[in-house]
């Protein structure tokens, strides 16, 4: 989000999940779209259906790859390779979108003779992905009229994700692709509410609306609307709280709906800070590994207790409704917090959520013009500035918010940790289909948890053959930072060399294993690279 | 566009629109059993007859496409008589359970026996008699109540692109099976579910949990991950008892994957917490929101006044609501006084 925030001043999903049908390509990148999103998934295929051609640019032979034209197959690590290699091609072949790039954007020339080192022969070296097929995707992509590029982890992931974001974000403004319905960038968010949890602000140097907390006029803003002096200090991410936390400079973590102990990387790292803190509050509806080690545990609201609103990947704010009564004593979220906040000093005084909805749309303008009726009955897509507003399904139409899209020069750097003699490996993560992120709420449903009970590590057929690994059987999968043992499971899906292990277990969990170094802009950690070894 | 007149209303019609489609643009409904507008047509339960002025015989209204001038009736006491005995013949295949069936109610081909009045079938005959079923955790699937209206095959393939069942055998014993008869192994997305006209295809965790009586509907959105499906939470006695999607919703047209159709029973579980919990000497103990929320403002205050604002850190969530992160990260700025505030999923 970072990269495309500083692109096109704007960082979200620029079209709408409705508009897929009438793409005329797609090309989805770092993206198991059919498990991770399954309904977007659908659309995809229904594009395709339509005459649609797709590109599937993934390591794995993941289910789209049987419904593409082209699959692209490039050593993880190496997207910022392929897409460079991708836009030298449109650029020789003279495919790029001239007017658009004259009238819209700024940096194409320099940004040129970034990429001009990106040969097909060289791309191929690094990717491994064949030279024909490079030229084959600039051709695809450079001469549809509407294209869609779609990414999720597979892109953010590594410590160079930001990197990747800005090759992606360059082929779009190359060929003109934004502004217009059915093409855009668009980067299909992992939770319920993921959107709506950085829109609201919760990102250590944002307000609501990504207003940042530097700007002296915008804390301004913010401590009148809040009637509180802020601090002009910018705060901490997870990855950060976490160094802060071992070092003694963090002594109380207030965790709300996470469970960081599983979905944050190099596990025993995130124990032991956690468990150095002096106060560890934290607030969920199940017990987890992260309530573990909490002094206080307070027990949540589900989704289908409460009122309010969800964002999802298209901007779509939706409405969240109390279908039932959460057990026992547990009590809403709004209410701990207002209790808590009532009782250091600070009270806020809401009786509905809506009294929040309607304090959001007075402070960040994209939601002014919402209310909970007129959210009846499929949501607005934000900007939606004033009340007669109908909503924006696509973005940039007309134009970027910081007035051009910027071409952002961007050279392939390895990953952070590569196989070698040691570890010779490389460990992918992600998804599957049946199971949800950490597992607090999928695990609990019976019928998801009896088709996907435990976890299994992706092998090669060759790579399992020459080790003498057979289907389902025990192996030990080892990291210069832990080790877990699980099944395995012999499969053409993964690549020669490459293992992959979804997220979801905790009996072994892939981040006992992955690697917890950063992205520098954007801190997302490299979860989608790593070095290990695999034993019998 | 093509005009045309059905049952004496003038209709304006897409080329190659089917006339059960132009029928209902005027609100005209034509009883049809195997037609789906994501679906292709299949002209297979036979109800959806019509007269066409000009035509010699009825023809199925799914599968004949408009056409300038057309005249149509939908309804006369021919066609009736006709439809009715289609409607009879399909009965006479289908056993009388509709008393402990998990979809009356909401049956379509038990609303139809019920508006055509038919309480036994006149045609008696062999009746195809299964007692295998499926040993999926997901899918009911009760062969014998099935009216071979091939909508689960189709949306199997043409929608969700899995193809993991299909028509096997022939005349009589033709029934819709995984490859091979064995359990069904797919996607679990339940789109099959969604379209079965009739008991054949219910969810097994909806079973003896209660049917139309007494179960309201409340729309949500789905908790799972970021594409925000609509859900429609059914609710009897304080308790989610299915989920469905309503088909006009503009993100996933009623669709649903495994998780957002049958991955609810989380809610209900028994692990739930439901009460605080403060660590003492090693060990939870419940304790009551009071004596929670004193304790852990008092060591907020502690910490802050010891070490200062920047010494406390919140986790938010992209599970829980916009209001919820919003009043969050208030909290941590306006009453801790930090930007320590973030979220898990940074990307």
């Amino acid at each position: 989000m970072a990269g495309l925030a500083k692109v096109f001043g704007s960082g979200a999903m620029t079209n709408s999940i409705m508009e897929i049908e009438n793409n005329d390509l797609l090309f989805v990148i770092g993206s198991n779209t059919t498990e991770a999103h399954p309904i977007i998934g659908l659309w995809m295929k229904k594009a395709v259906r339509k005459g649609a051609k797709l590109i599937v640019a993934d390591p794995r032979k993941i289910n789209l790859v049987k419904f593409s034209h082209l699959w692209l197959r490039q050593k993880p690590g190496t997207d910022v390779a392929l897409l460079n290699g991708i836009a030298h091609v449109i650029l020789k072949e003279g495919l790029e979108d001239k007017d658009f790039i004259h009238k819209w954007t700024e940096g194409f020339e320099e940004w040129k003779r970034s990429v001009e080192e990106y040969s097909p022969e060289r791309v191929e070296g690094i990717t491994g992905v064949p030279k024909d097929d490079i030229i084959k995707a600039a051709r695809l992509y450079g001469t549809a009229e509407k294209a869609g590029i779609y990414y999720t982890m597979g892109i953010t992931q590594h410590s160079h994700g930001t990197d990747n974001v800005f090759s992606i974000a360059n082929l779009a403004l190359l060929t003109g692709n934004l502004g217009k319905e059915s093409a855009g960038v668009n980067p299909l968010r992992g939770q319920n509410n993921v959107q709506g949890s950085t829109d609201m602000g919760c990102i250590s140097d944002s307000y609501p609306g990504y207003q940042k907390v530097m700007i002296p006029s915008v804390r301004e803003k913010f401590e009148e609307e809040w009637g509180a002096s802020l601090s002009d200090r910018p705060g901490l991410s997870t990855v950060e709280m976490t160094e802060a936390a071992l070092e003694g400079r963090l002594k109380a973590l207030y965790v709300m709906g996470e469970n960081p102990v599983l979905s944050d990387p190099h596990m025993a790292h995130t124990v032991e800070s956690l468990k150095s803190l002096e106060l560890l509050v934290v607030q969920d509806i199940f017990l987890t590994e992260t309530t573990e080690l909490a002094h206080v545990v307070l027990p949540a609201a589900s989704f289908a207790e409460k009122n309010g609103t969800f964002t999802n990947t298209e901007r779509r704010v939706q409405r969240v409704r109390k279908a039932v009564n959460p057990p026992g004593d547990a009590r809403e979220d709004l209410w701990i917090i207002s209790a808590i906040s009532e009782r250091i000093g600070y009270t806020m005084g809401y009786d509905h959520p809506e009294e929040i909805f309607r304090e959001i749309g007075r402070i960040w303008p994209a939601l002014a013009g919402m209310d909970y009726r007129r959210l009846e009955p499929n949501g607005l897509q934000w900007p939606c500035p004033t009340k007669d507003h109908p909503g924006t399904p696509y973005l940039f139409r007309g134009g970027f918010p910081r007035g051009n899209g910027i071409f952002t020069s961007v050279e392939y750097k390895p990953s952070g940790e590569t196989p070698d003699k040691e570890y010779p490996f490389l460990l992918t993560t992600g998804r599957i289909l049946f199971r949800y992120h950490t597992g607090t709420m999928s695990a609990r449903s019976k019928a998801l948890q009896s088709v996907a009970p435990e976890a299994h590590v992706e092998i090669n057929n060759e790579d399992a053959v020459k080790l003498g690994i057979k289907e389902g059987q025990k192996v030990k999968v080892k990291s210069r930072r832990g080790t877990i043992s699980l099944k395995a499971k012999v499969t053409e899906r993964s690549p020669k060399g490459v293992l992959f292990i979804p997220i979801h277990f905790n009996h072994a969990s892939a981040n006992t294993l992955t690697n917890d170094l950063l992205d520098p802009h954007s801190k997302t950690p490299e979860f989608k690279v790593c070095a290990v070894r695999i034993e019998v | 566009m093509v005009k045309l007149r059905i049952d004496g209303i003038d209709i304006e019609a897409l080329e190659g629109m089917a006339i059960l489609e132009a029928a209902r643009l005027k609100g005209i409904d034509i009883p049809a059993l195997c037609y789906h507008p994501k679906l292709s047509p299949y002209g297979g339960c036979r109800l959806c007859i019509v007269e066409i002025k000009g035509m010699p015989r009825p023809v199925t209204a799914c599968t004949t496409t408009v056409s300038e001038g057309m005249e149509v009736r939908t309804t006369s006491p021919y066609i009736e008589r006709l439809r009715k005995t289609n409607l009879d013949l399909l009965l006479s295949d289908h056993p009388y359970d509709c008393m402990v069936c998990q979809k009356a109610g909401e049956c379509d081909l038990q609303d139809l026996a019920y508006q055509y009045g038919i309480r036994e079938p006149r045609f008696k005959g062999e009746r195809r008699i299964y007692t295998k079923r499926d040993g999926n955790p997901f899918i009911e699937r009760d062969m014998e109540k099935c009216i071979l209206c091939g909508k689960c095959v189709r949306i199997c393939d043409e929608v969700q692109g899995v193809s993991a069942i299909d028509f096997a055998y022939r005349g009589l014993k033709t029934k819709v099976c995984p490859p091979f008869e064995r359990d069904l192994d797919c996607e679990f997305c339940g789109q099959c579910v969604m379209v079965c006209p009739t008991g054949s295809l219910v969810g097994k965790n909806w079973i003896g949990k209660g049917r139309a009586r007494n179960v309201g509907e409340v729309n949500t959105t789905c908790p799972y991950c970021g594409v925000g499906c609509s859900l429609t939470l059914h609710i009897k006695d304080n308790k989610i008892i299915r989920v469905s999607s309503k088909e006009d919703s503009v993100v996933n047209e009623g669709m649903l994957c495994a998780k957002g159709r049958f991955g609810y029973d989380f809610v209900a579980s028994p692990d739930r917490l439901k009460t605080p919990l403060i660590k003492r000497n090693g060990r939870f103990e419940p304790v009551s929101w009071d004596e929670a929320l004193d304790y852990i403002s008092k060591r907020l205050k502690e910490i802050k006044e010891k070490y200062g604002p920047d010494a406390i850190g919140g986790l938010s969530s992209a599970r829980c609501t916009n209001e919820e992160n919003y009043l969050f990260q208030k909290f941590m700025r306006a009453a801790v006084g930090t930007n320590n505030i973030d979220h898990c999923a940074r990307h």
